[in-house]
C-alpha cells in the first residue's frame, strides 16, 4: 500500500509496561525473587494462595514504584490501598491478582520520547501502579497437561499505563526504549525484555485522519523485544488499514504476535469471558506515604539521563549525539563524570570514551563495570596526549591497549618502555622535512603552483619516515616554512 | 435487583460451579431475594462516607525486603492433585 492510503488515517497507541522489580523478595511474601531457580522452589504458602495465609507488602516495592513516578512527574499517592482483579487461571493460585485499581501509586506524569528521525514528543501516562506477577504456564505440544511453576507468582511488578498518545510505531519503540533506561537508571528493573523482566502490551486502532473518534481497538501481546513491539505495530497498521480500506468491521480482540512470521493472530483461549469483578483487599492494611518517607526517596533520586544529555550539550558544549551515548547507560555516564572531575577537556574526553573506549568494551564483549582501566589512569593518557608527547593514535592504538592490562606503569612509563615518545626536537623533526622536500621536487613544483591539497602527500610522507613519532604540528609548521 | 437466566449462567461460569438447570429458576429467585435483601442498606445516606476496605485500623503493615526460609519443593507440592518431580499439573488451557 502507497502512502497515501495510509496518509487516510491517523494511528492512536497505547502502552501497558510491566517492569519486574529488583527486590530481593516478593511483593507479599518473603521467597526469592531469583530468576532461573528449579521449577516450584522460590514459594511459600502466600505464594501459593493456601487458605488463612496473609500477605505483607514489601516496602521497597513502594519506594522502586515512588521512584519512576518521581522520575516521571506523577502525583504521588498519599494514601493507597490494594484491590482484586479475580479471574480464574492455573498459574494464579488465589484466584485473584493483588494490584492496585483504585489508588495507583503514581497518577498522570510525562515521559519525553525521541523517535528516530522525528521530533520530541512528551507521552502523558495515565497512572503506575504496583501489583503481583503470575506463574509461568507450559504448553508443551508433546504434554497431555499445562505444566505450572509458581517461581515467579509474587515477584512485584509495576505496571505503566500510558494516555492513548502514541501515533507511531517509531514512538512506541522510542517510549520503550526511554523506559528501558529509566529503570536502568533509577535501579530498579534490569529492563531486559528477552528474560521477560520488561514486558509490553500494545492498544492500537485506526481512525479516519482528522477524526477525534477512536477506532475499535486490539490488543497486541507477546512482543520480546523492542524490535518486535515496531514490528509488530507496523503490521497490525498495515492490517487494519487493509481491512477499513476494504470496508471490513476491525474486531476489538487481543492478538498475539508471532516473531518468526511478523504477523500477529487472534489469540484463541478457553477463558474469553473476562470480568474482572474489582473489590478492595481486606487483608492488607492501607498504605500511607507520609512527607518524610517521600523526601527521604527524593533526596536518592539520581541525576537523570535526559538531565546528563542537557548538561552535557549546554555547559560542557558536547555534540548531542555524544551526550546521548555517554548517556545511554548510567555506569558509561559515571565513568565519563569520573574522567571529567579531573580534567576540563571535555570533547576529548568524549573522543576517548566513544573511540577506544567502547571499541575496547565491544570487542572483548565486556560492559564498562568490568573494564581494568580506571577513569584516574585514562586521564593520566590524555595528559600525555596533551602535552604533545605522543599523538592520539599512538595513545589509542599502542599505549591504550597496554594500560588496560599493565595497572601499575603510568602512561608515560609506558610510552617511554616502548619507545613512543614523540620527537620534538625541531633539529631532527627539520631534517626529515628537507629529506622529503628533496624527494619530491615535482611535488614541490606543483604545490607552489598552487596545488595545496599536497600538503597531506607531504605531511604524510614526513610522519612515516619519523615512524609517527613526531610532533605533528611541528612538522605541519616546518613543512608549510619550506615549502614556502 | 431482578437475576435472570442469563446472568445466572455468567455467574455461574464466574465462579466455575456447576448447577443442576431445572433448578434454575429457584435460584433465580434466591438470588434475587438475597440482592433484595441486600438493597435494604442503600435506605442509609452513605454521602461523603468513604468504603470500608479494611476492618483494623492498622496503616503500613510492612516488611523489609528479606529472604527469609520458606517451602521446600517437596511440600510445595505435596497436597497438588496431580503433579510431577518439577510442576504442578493441571487440564490443558490453551487449546
Amino acid at each position: 500500500m502507497d502512502a497515501d492510503v495510509y496518509s487516510k488515517y491517523t494511528v492512536v497507541i497505547g502502552l501497558e509496561v510491566h517492569a519486574q522489580l529488583q527486590t530481593q523478595s516478593k511483593i507479599y511474601s518473603s521467597d526469592s525473587t531469583e530468576f532461573g531457580n528449579s521449577p516450584n522452589t522460590n514459594v511459600s504458602v502466600i505464594t501459593l494462595g493456601h487458605p488463612g495465609t496473609l500477605p505483607r507488602l514489601n516496602r521497597k516495592v513502594v519506594e522502586y514504584a515512588i521512584r519512576i513516578g518521581l522520575a516521571c512527574s506523577s502525583e504521588i499517592s498519599r494514601y493507597n490501598i490494594f484491590d482484586r482483579k479475580n479471574y480464574f487461571y492455573p498459574d494464579l493460585p488465589k484466584g485473584y491478582q493483588l494490584t492496585q485499581d483504585r489508588t495507583p501509586i503514581c497518577i498522570g506524569g510525562t515521559v519525553t520520547v525521541s523517535p528516530k528521525n522525528a521530533e520530541d514528543r512528551e507521552i502523558r501516562l495515565n497512572r503506575i501502579h504496583i501489583e503481583e506477577d503470575a506463574g509461568k504456564s507450559l504448553h508443551l505440544p508433546e504434554e497431555s497437561d499445562t505444566l505450572v511453576d509458581f517461581n515467579r507468582a509474587g515477584v512485584p511488578l509495576i505496571e505503566i499505563v500510558t494516555e492513548p498518545d502514541l501515533r507511531t510505531p517509531e514512538e512506541a519503540y522510542a517510549f520503550l526504549a526511554e523506559i528501558r533506561q529509566l529503570v536502568r537508571y533509577l535501579d530498579i528493573c534490569d529492563g531486559n525484555m528477552e528474560e521477560g523482566s520488561l514486558r509490553c502490551d500494545a492498544n492500537i486502532s485506526i481512525m479516519p485522519a482528522g477524526s477525534d473518534t477512536f477506532g475499535k481497538k486490539v490488543e497486541i501481546k507477546n512482543m520480546n523485544s523492542l524490535r518486535n513491539v515496531q514490528r509488530a505495530l507496523e503490521h497490525e497498521i498495515e492490517r487494519q488499514v487493509m481491512l477499513a480500506e476494504k470496508g471490513e468491521e476491525i474486531i476489538s480482540e487481543t492478538r498475539t504476535f508471532n516473531e518468526t512470521t511478523g504477523t500477529t493472530s487472534g489469540m484463541r483461549t478457553k477463558e474469553e469471558l473476562n470480568d474482572y469483578r474489582y473489590f478492595p483487599d481486606p487483608d492488607l492494611s492501607p498504605l500511607v506515604v507520609s512527607e518524610e518517607w517521600l523526601a527521604a526517596i527524593e533526596e536518592k533520586m539520581p541525576v537523570l539521563p535526559r538531565e546528563l544529555v542537557k548538561k552535557y550539550v549546554q555547559e560542557y558544549d558536547l555534540p548531542e549525539y555524544d551526550a546521548r551515548v555517554l548517556t545511554d547507560s548510567k555506569e558509561i555516564a559515571s565513568y565519563f563524570e569520573e574522567i571529567i572531575s579531573h580534567t576540563d577537556q571535555y570533547k576529548a574526553a568524549s573522543n576517548w570514551m566513544m573511540g577506544p573506549v567502547k571499541s575496547y568494551l565491544n570487542e572483548h564483549t565486556i560492559e564498562i563495570g568490568d573494564f581494568r582501566l580506571t577513569p584516574v589512569r585514562l586521564v593520566d593518557l590524555m595528559k600525555l596526549v596533551e602535552s604533545g608527547k605522543v599523538s592520539f593514535s599512538i595513545a589509542s592504538q599502542r599505549i591504550f591497549p597496554v594500560m588496560v592490562e599493565d595497572t601499575d606503569s603510568s602512561a608515560a612509563e609506558i610510552a617511554k618502555r616502548l619507545n613512543l615518545i614523540q620527537e620534538s626536537d625541531s633539529g631532527a623533526i627539520e631534517q626529515l622535512v628537507d629529506d622529503v622536500v628533496a624527494d619530491f621536487p615535482d611535488k614541490v613544483t606543483a604545490y607552489r603552483k598552487g596545488q595545496k591539497g599536497l600538503l597531506g602527500m607531504f605531511m604524510g610522507e614526513v610522519m612515516k619516515r619519523g615512524k609517527g613519532k613526531i610532533n605533528p604540528k611541528m612538522a605541519n609548521e616546518l613543512l608549510r616554512n619550506k615549502l614556502g | 435487583m431482578k437475576i435472570n437466566k442469563e446472568l445466572l449462567l455468567k455467574i455461574a461460569h464466574l465462579a466455575r460451579l456447576d448447577f443442576d438447570e431445572k433448578t434454575a429458576g429457584d435460584m433465580e429467585a434466591d438470588m434475587t431475594r438475597i440482592l433484595d435483601w441486600v438493597e435494604k442498606l442503600n435506605e442509609l445516606d452513605t454521602e461523603g462516607v468513604e468504603p470500608l476496605t479494611t476492618m483494623s485500623h492498622e496503616v503500613n503493615v510492612t516488611r523489609e525486603d528479606v529472604v527469609r526460609t520458606h517451602l521446600s519443593h517437596e511440600r510445595a507440592l505435596k497436597n497438588a492433585p496431580e503433579k510431577d518431580t518439577d510442576f504442578f499439573r493441571v487440564p490443558k488451557v490453551l487449546e
